[in-house]
């Protein structure tokens, strides 16, 4: 950093510049470059502990009662204690501190140009506290009676009575992490909003931020606005279990469904709150390796809108045959499938900006490329579900599993793999390698359709879901189906290997890889214009914005890309 | 579709068959139409030296009529959807038919009760038939259920009737079937109830109306075994209580041990 270049700062910044010691830098750091990248990895670890309970919960259901390698024997409690933390790992400790909270930390200042969020330290306790529930989390597995295994959704009076759930310790430990964890997302998400909305270069309007940062934007603004009920409804399960009150507990009063309705409240609008950012950074890609505008900015950002919006009202489709007033399905059913407007509005404008242009085929794009193609199978599937009499059939059944696996997987996983190697090379200042890439990619695609495509059937078959061993149902217990289990299975297995390609390629690439220029991709948005990695304080002068960040192909320029902070030419 | 994996045997099996039907075929055209443009795009678009890409925004009517029209009809596929819906829906769970029999289901970790209205029609009699883990029904009657819980959420499943529904501790949640074909079938907890889960099924039986009065008359006089645990083998570990009926009294042990 050279001192004429420190001298441009205001202040403020300046001391930004000091050299910080190893511990400031990235243990205890207000930079929002390292919090997002702690998010990531401790995302990523996460995600390989909610990989290795799938993979052992998947053996015992192809292999039941045989001991499982690298695992041992799964019981039924254990089951159950696999599939409820797979479940909640894969949301609220991956999805969530990844997609939103990791990237959405990387990327929302170096996209609107300034030089950190607006509240740095708000931001290091967000991750703080996000860290210490990951730990109450782990700690939950531990405990006397092992880990809770009550399902994610935890439905009480099985998850607040300790002689039902068995699982005294497991079950309280369990709902502290996930309330740990939505405090630090608020914290979080207050700090995205606000450095959104004030802190944007100078000449960015509205409709000048690129896609990604507003839909982070849209989905912290769902989430903390969702997330009330839920928080309290922790509280009062945490009550439940703890201090003998009877919320939940009809005996004392209580009513089990008010926690549904609270928990759906949240959760409904959560699926959108994850699918966002996803559809987010899918835009930035799918815009850079066609060369294209995004086809209707505007339609786009406004169906978000719409998305978010509807996301509210939609809850109930998950208690369709849950006690409620068979009345109201009828209205929750009409406003689930209305869902599908904005949402088909917004993948037809995808696949629209596509049209046209010079698709170059980099593995980003064939991740973002197989997002739109699963996340198909995965809205399409959703209408049966939002069918209140379909959801007579198959509530609670392998559809369902396949059905949310189809928008889950392509949302966390393929989002995840989509945005690290689109701006690895910013984060590390690094090339990954390409053909690394390439073999992860189909390594993954083709073995995850050979996962869950098999379920849909195992569903219309009549399976129910988080049964350790179908040898007790006879229907279920067929030759046939017992084969796709293990098809299914061994596909996991498949997929899982590969990652470890994904594995060695990332670092291996992190240290070894190809020196990355500025900008590697060509393309506009302003994190594209700083040295990769950007220094500390980001921005040597703050940018100022002269146009939107899709402005590609442009005719009557030499140059297929126009940055967004590139002074017009005078004529 | 449904029918090629699972028996329909319930009056309203085939709608939801049909229901599924509809959207499958609705779907379909649009899963196949978007997939295969996406795909088409994707190969034609590829990049050539010296094409540069298009350059338009996607705001004028000429343009964003390429996403509109679609989508109007995806509105209009919505409103069928939902209109067949609700026509099955509102004759499933909205509307109670006469009934011609009734019983009375109860989940409790990790055991299915039933008590059989018996030949009066009406529970709570002195003629109430009760058993563990098996139903019997008569086949062609309408059917209602009370469904009740004892401890945590359970779900009354039979995916050969097409039927799923919650059971609630501290209300009792009325429905009803019409079975129109013997056989045994299964029938599983549906919702997520603890440890012993994934053992909580039971064993559905339509009869026909001699077989359901002989397997009535030898569940009261104790001669009777239990189809689901014919049904399991000696797969199942659960002890069933119908099975070891014995002598005068056993009727009230029975009963005693399920209340």
């Amino acid at each position: 950093m050279s001192q004429a270049a420190a001298a441009v700062q205001t202040d403020t910044h300046a001391e930004h510049h000091e050299e910080l010691s190893f511990l400031y830098k990235y243990i205890l750091p207000v930079d929002h470059k390292i919090i997002g990248m702690q998010y990531i990895f401790t995302g990523m670890i996460m995600a390989i502990i909610g990989g290795y309970f799938a993979y052992a919960f998947r053996m015992q259901l192809a292999f039941p009662g045989e001991l499982v390698p690298l695992y041992g024997l799964v019981g039924p409690g254990e089951y159950n204690m696999l599939v409820t933390n797979h479940g909640t790992i894969m949301i609220f400790w991956v999805a969530m501190p990844v997609l939103i909270a990791g990237f959405g930390n990387y990327l929302i200042p170096l996209m609107i140009g300034c030089d950190d969020m607006v509240f740095p330290r708000l931001n290091r306790l967000s991750y703080q506290i996000f860290l210490v529930s990951a730990l109450v989390l782990i700690a939950s597995f531990f405990v006397r009676g092992g880990g809770f295994g009550g399902a994610w959704t935890s439905y009480p009076p099985l998850s607040s009575v300790a002689e039902y759930s068995l699982t005294d310790w497991g079950a309280s430990l369990w709902i502290l992490a996930v309330a740990l964890e939505f405090v630090s997302f608020l914290l979080g998400g207050i700090n995205f909003v606000t450095t959104s909305m004030n802190a944007r270069a100078p000449g960015m309007k509205m409709l000048d931020i690129p896609i990604a940062v507003w839909f982070i934007v849209v989905a912290v603004i769902l989430f903390m606005a969702s997330v009330g009920p839920l928080v309290a409804g922790a509280v009062m399960l945490f009550m439940d279990q703890r201090i003998g009150t009877t919320f939940f507990l009809p005996s004392g009063g209580g009513d089990p469904l008010l926690w549904q309705h609270l928990f759906w409240f949240f959760g409904h609008p959560e699926v959108y709150v994850v699918l966002l950012p996803t559809l987010g950074i899918v835009a930035e890609i799918i815009t850079v390796f066609s060369r294209k505008k995004l086809f209707g900015y505007r339609t786009v950002l406004y169906t978000a809108f719409a998305t978010g919006g509807l996301s509210f009202v939609v809850w109930a489709h998950h208690q369709f045959i849950a006690g409620i007033d068979p009345r109201m399905a009828n209205v929750f059913t009409v406003t689930t499938v209305l869902i599908s407007i904005p949402l088909a509005e917004m993948m037809f404008s995808y696949i629209a900006t596509l049209y046209g242009g010079s698709i170059e085929l980099k593995t980003p794009m064939l991740w973002a490329l197989s997002f739109i193609a699963a996340f198909l199978i995965g809205g399409v599937t959703g209408i049966y579900l939002g069918a209140s009499a379909m959801d007579v059939y198959f509530h609670d059944s392998y559809f369902v599993l396949a059905h949310f696996h189809y928008t889950f997987f392509p949302i966390t996983i393929i989002g995840m793999f989509a945005a690290l190697t689109y701006w690895f090379p910013k984060m590390f200042g690094r090339m990954m390698n390409e053909t690394l890439g390439k073999i992860h990619f189909w390594g993954t695609f083709i073995p995850f359709n050979c996962i869950f495509l098999p379920l849909f059937f195992l569903g219309l078959a009549g399976q129910h879901r988080r049964i350790y061993n179908y040898e007790h149902f006879p229907d279920l217990a067929t030759q046939e189906l017992q084969n796709i289990r293990i098809f299914a299975t061994v596909s996991l297995v498949v997929m899982l290997i590969f990652q470890l390609v994904f594995i060695y390629n990332f670092f291996v690439s992190m240290f070894k890889g190809k020196k990355a220029p500025n900008n590697p991709w060509n393309a506009n948005t302003l994190e594209w214009t700083i040295p990769s990695p950007p220094q500390h304080g980001n921005f040597k002068d703050l940018p100022t914005v002269y146009r939107g960040p899709y402005e590609y192909s442009v005719p009557g320029r030499e140059k297929d890309y126009w940055p967004q902070n590139e002074p017009p030419e005078e004529n | 579709m449904i029918e090629y994996f699972v028996e329909n045997a319930s009056s309203f099996a085939g709608d939801i068959d049909n229901l599924f039907l509809v959207i499958t075929l609705i779907i379909g055209f649009w899963f196949f139409l978007t997939f295969g443009i996406l795909v088409y795009f994707i190969v034609k678009f590829r990049r050539k030296d010296g094409v540069k890409a298009k350059y338009f925004a996607g705001e004028k009517h000429s343009e964003t009529k390429w996403t509109h029209y679609p989508h109007y009809a995806v509105i209009a596929m919505d409103v069928v959807i939902i209109a067949v819906n609700i026509m099955v829906w509102v004759n499933i769970k909205q509307t109670l038919p006469p009934r011609d029999n009734l019983v009375r289901v109860i989940g409790q970790q990790w055991t299915w009760s039933f008590i059989h209205a018996g030949p009066d029609g009406e529970l709570d009699t002195p003629d109430d038939v009760a058993t563990v883990n098996d139903l019997h029904l008569k086949l062609g009657d309408t059917y209602h259920f009370e469904l009740q819980s004892r401890d945590v959420l359970h779900n009354f499943a039979v995916p050969a009737f097409r039927l799923r529904q919650d059971a609630v501790p501290g209300r009792t949640i009325s429905g009803w079937f019409k079975p129109t074909k013997t056989g045994t079938y299964d029938l599983q907890c549906a919702e997520m109830c603890g440890y012993g889960h994934g053992i909580m099924g039971a064993a559905v039986t339509v009869h026909s109306a001699e077989s359901y009065e002989t397997t009535m008359a030898q569940i009261q006089n104790g001669t009777y075994e239990s189809h689901y645990q014919k049904r399991m083998g000696t797969k199942t570990s659960l002890p069933s209580n119908t099975s070891q009926v014995d002598e005068e009294g056993s009727f009230a042990v029975l009963l005693a041990s399920i209340f």
